[in-house]
């Protein structure tokens, strides 16, 4: 499913006294079976942004389009449930969402609300906590009982189970340890394998480059680039610091050496791309 | 969530802002006190008028006052209606079966309201140029002479400051978790009653784990930076009355003795 966000506003609190403009005259695609980061500085408006994706706000003025589903300020509550369905959206720190008694019936409960019978939803959580590497033997554990990398996992898992077709996730790897951090690498390319539509947010440059076919930066509430990642790190460095956004570290280390007087054609986004510019430089001379 | 506005504080340079918080507290208590002796039309507007006055003084729009009298609206109406149907006397301007509305019925429900309003309008000066904190300070300063009968003071001001200081903090946790499982696609709004009901679990049970672990957090937080209760502590802000403070008890004795002089000459 294509997202496409036309002329988006948003305002907190508008109207009252506290009002608070988050959003700017936002134009953005997230095309279908693309991978998309957001990137940008705290308080930039990232989240308020990726709520906009699933009806959790609404836009104040301009309007979201998610496939044939037209989200403005006037939708109606009613409406959502159905977006919803198709929209699934990973919260940071997404353990802190578990309720239920047993790790299944967590995970049954997405599945369940968006309307399968008690057998289908159940499936659904199988298949969808089997894909995401949770072992059969804490499915009918209490999900308090778990490590906190395995109710990520479970929270993870009560997403995918309604089966979305888009993803969104909000700042997935934070505070998981290295080897945390690459599988869930490996399942958002998975989800991309399967036809997904894949949203997230970082601020680990390393993981943007890895994954994402396109990046949105913001800033100030406003969208100030919107391209691949090849093109974007091939940016000014003053750009950069502008934003106060980081290189991934295979691009710093392209500067370290410009700074030593070791120039490279161009900036190189991870560690291959570097040895790789190294070497060819090294067979030019 | 952002629209309640009970005890919400909004920072300002305003002169009753920086008064003492046991100034602003007494002259609260004294207030309220001292309205409720008010019986007739006069002593009612004369009330209405020094609260105005303070509203005033507090440079804050009158808009975030009006906006704290709204969520107890039912509970005005419905006291006021009780006062218009059940108070007996005469004339009679409409009576169906036990109900009965009468001119004295119609002047209380006038007065009830009046003076709901005012006290709400008077505790929320309190509440909206004071800092939860510097409440809890003045609770502990007020309350300081129980300590001589062995009342644990010092802990219970802690305490009200710490849960206090936790109100904004679950407000914000109450607005996550319920955007993850709206996004799970919880619905509080189809159903009927006893589905509504079930549907906050999933709110509840997050949100108490949350504020179970934050609670463990604090305490381990506050034990690691060596806190013992039952000790004697110095204090960041010392509460102190200067001349504006003077000026606000003067005020108060001031709306008393007018109240009093008004109820004298209108024969009490």
């Amino acid at each position: 499913m294509a997202i496409r966000f036309e002329q988006v506003n948003f305002t907190y609190g508008a109207g009252t006294t506290l009002s608070q403009d988050v959003l700017h005259d936002i134009n953005v695609n997230m095309p279908t079976g693309e991978i998309t980061a957001i990137i940008g500085q705290t308080g930039s408006g990232k989240s308020t942004l990726i709520q906009h994706i699933n009806g959790l706000l609404k836009p104040t003025t301009g309007q979201v389009l998610i496939d044939d589903f037209k989200l403005t300020s006037g939708t109606k509550e009613k409406q959502l449930i159905q977006l919803r369905q198709k929209v699934g959206i990973v919260f940071q720190f997404p353990e802190n969402q578990l309720f239920a008694n047993t790790v299944i019936e967590d995970v049954m409960y997405g599945p369940l609300n968006f309307g399968m019978t008690k057998a289908a939803a159940k499936i659904a959580a199988e298949q969808a906590l089997t894909r995401i590497g949770v072992s059969e033997n804490l499915w009918s554990k209490s999900p308090f009982d778990l490590s906190g990398g395995q109710m990520r996992r479970v929270a993870m898992a009560g997403t995918l189970a309604s089966d979305p077709s888009v993803i969104v996730l909000d700042e997935p790897a934070a505070g998981l340890d290295p080897r945390g951090q690459a599988e869930l690498l490996a399942l958002v390319l998975e989800l991309k394998k399967m036809g997904k539509t894949v949203v997230f947010i970082s601020h680990q440059m390393e993981h943007v480059v890895t994954v994402a076919d396109q990046v949105i930066v913001m800033h100030e509430g406003r969208i100030v680039a919107q391209e691949a990642p090849k093109v974007l790190f091939n940016r000014d460095l003053s750009w950069f610091q502008d934003l106060m956004l980081d290189l991934p570290k295979a691009g710093q280390f392209a500067e370290k050496m410009k700074a030593a007087g070791l120039i490279l054609p161009r900036r190189p986004l991870n560690l291959q791309d570097l040895a790789s510019l190294i070497n060819k430089g090294a067979q030019h001379e | 969530m952002n629209n309640i506005m009970i005890g919400r504080f909004v920072p300002g340079e305003s002169l009753i802002h920086r008064l003492d918080p046991r100034t602003k507290m007494i002259g609260t208590f004294i207030y309220i006190f001292v309205m409720l002796w008010a019986n007739n039309w006069q002593t009612y507007l004369w009330s209405a008028v020094f609260v105005v006055g303070l509203i005033k003084f507090t440079g804050q729009p009158f808009k975030l006052y009006w906006d704290g009298l709204k969520p107890i609206f039912w509970l005005i109406l419905f006291t006021v209606i009780l006062q218009l149907l059940f108070t007996p006397g005469s004339p009679v301007l409409w009576h169906l079966g036990p109900l009965s509305v009468t001119v004295p019925g119609v002047v209380n429900a006038i007065y009830v309201m009046v003076r709901f309003v005012l006290i709400i309008l008077m505790s929320t000066i309190l509440t909206l140029t004071t800092p939860p904190t510097s409440i809890a300070n003045a609770i502990e300063s007020l309350l300081g002479p129980l300590k001589k009968i062995k009342v644990p003071v010092a802990e219970l001001a802690l305490m009200l400051s710490i849960a206090l200081r936790f109100v904004p903090l679950l407000m914000d946790e109450t607005q996550k978790i319920m955007n993850a499982q709206k996004s799970r696609g919880m619905s509080f709004s189809t159903g009927g009653p006893i589905k509504r009901a079930k549907a906050i679990i999933p709110l509840l049970i997050p949100l108490f784990v949350g504020a179970l672990q934050r609670a463990l957090d604090l305490a381990n937080a506050m034990e690691v930076r060596g806190f013992k209760d039952a000790v004697q502590r110095t204090r960041y802000r010392i509460l102190h009355y200067d001349r504006n403070d003077y000026i606000a008890f003067f005020t108060i004795v001031f709306f008393v003795i007018i109240f009093f002089g008004i109820k004298i000459v209108t024969g009490f």
